[in-house]
């Protein structure tokens, strides 16, 4: 399941969420990314989450069904947040749940690493000279390539 | 053709926009094609995309690469790479 939303969530009421009522689960992962108070050294008042409405929800709906059609899980949940944020916010959450913990830990990988390449959403960080779009990270890409090379042992 | 374009983050605010329907010409075929028509209706175009390599395209909220044919399009998103998460 994904969700789009300018609010903020409670990460430990989305897990239970996962959870209610189920007793075939046996492993749940989750992910938290939050707004940092320092970019490039330099303190950072707010930051903004634009993002494509249509195709964000399109994106995250991609990546979620592409993460349950390689791993076997049992639920998955992505929430990511727009709009104006304060340092120590959250932005997005990953639940990940299944029988057992490797394929929950991977599947929340993949989700963040794909949803970090491929969802439609841009970071502007307001610091003491104005506000700054955050750059697009290398490192990012290629976190993202390693899931493209042929199947190993996860699968 | 009339076709609906969209750009975000750096781009709109080069642009000065964040939509707008435009009527294409005959020969602009591709999003390669489109981004050279653009560059070509004013100084905040040419700024905009100047740096078109880095520029990302989704076509009715698909990402595509440059030389994707636009001729059924109904919506063509411009945006730098995206930085969520």
């Amino acid at each position: 399941m994904i969700r789009v939303q300018n609010e903020d969530f409670d990460i430990g009421a989305e897990i239970e969420k996962v959870r209610a009522g189920r007793t075939d689960i046996g492993a749940i992962v989750s992910f938290t990314g939050t707004v940092r108070d320092t970019a490039k050294g330099a303190p950072i008042s707010e930051m903004t989450l634009e993002h494509y409405p249509g195709m964000t929800e399109k994106e995250l709906e991609r990546i979620d069904k592409k993460a349950n059609s390689r791993w076997p899980l049992q639920a998955s949940l992505v929430i990511h947040r727009y709009g104006p944020m304060k340092p120590g916010e959250n932005i997005v959450l990953v639940v990940t749940a299944s029988a057992h913990r490797q394929a929950a830990f991977e599947a929340a990988e993949f989700l963040m690493d794909y949803l970090k390449t491929n969802a439609p959403f841009w970071k502007k960080e307001e610091g003491p000279r104005g506000g700054d779009w955050v750059d697009a990270r290398e490192s990012d890409d290629e976190a993202t390539k390693r899931w493209q090379k042929p199947a190993k042992a996860a699968e | 053709m009339s076709v609906k374009l969209l750009y975000f983050a750096w781009v709109r605010e080069k642009t000065g926009r964040g939509e707008e329907t435009v009527e294409l010409p005959g020969d602009v075929r591709t999003v390669s094609d489109l981004i050279g028509w653009l560059k070509a209706r004013g100084p905040e175009y040419e700024a905009a995309f100047d740096k078109a390599d880095i520029i990302r395209t989704a076509v009715d909220q698909t990402h595509v690469n440059h030389d994707t044919s636009i001729a059924e399009a109904r919506e063509i998103a411009f945006f730098p790479p995206v930085t969520g998460g």
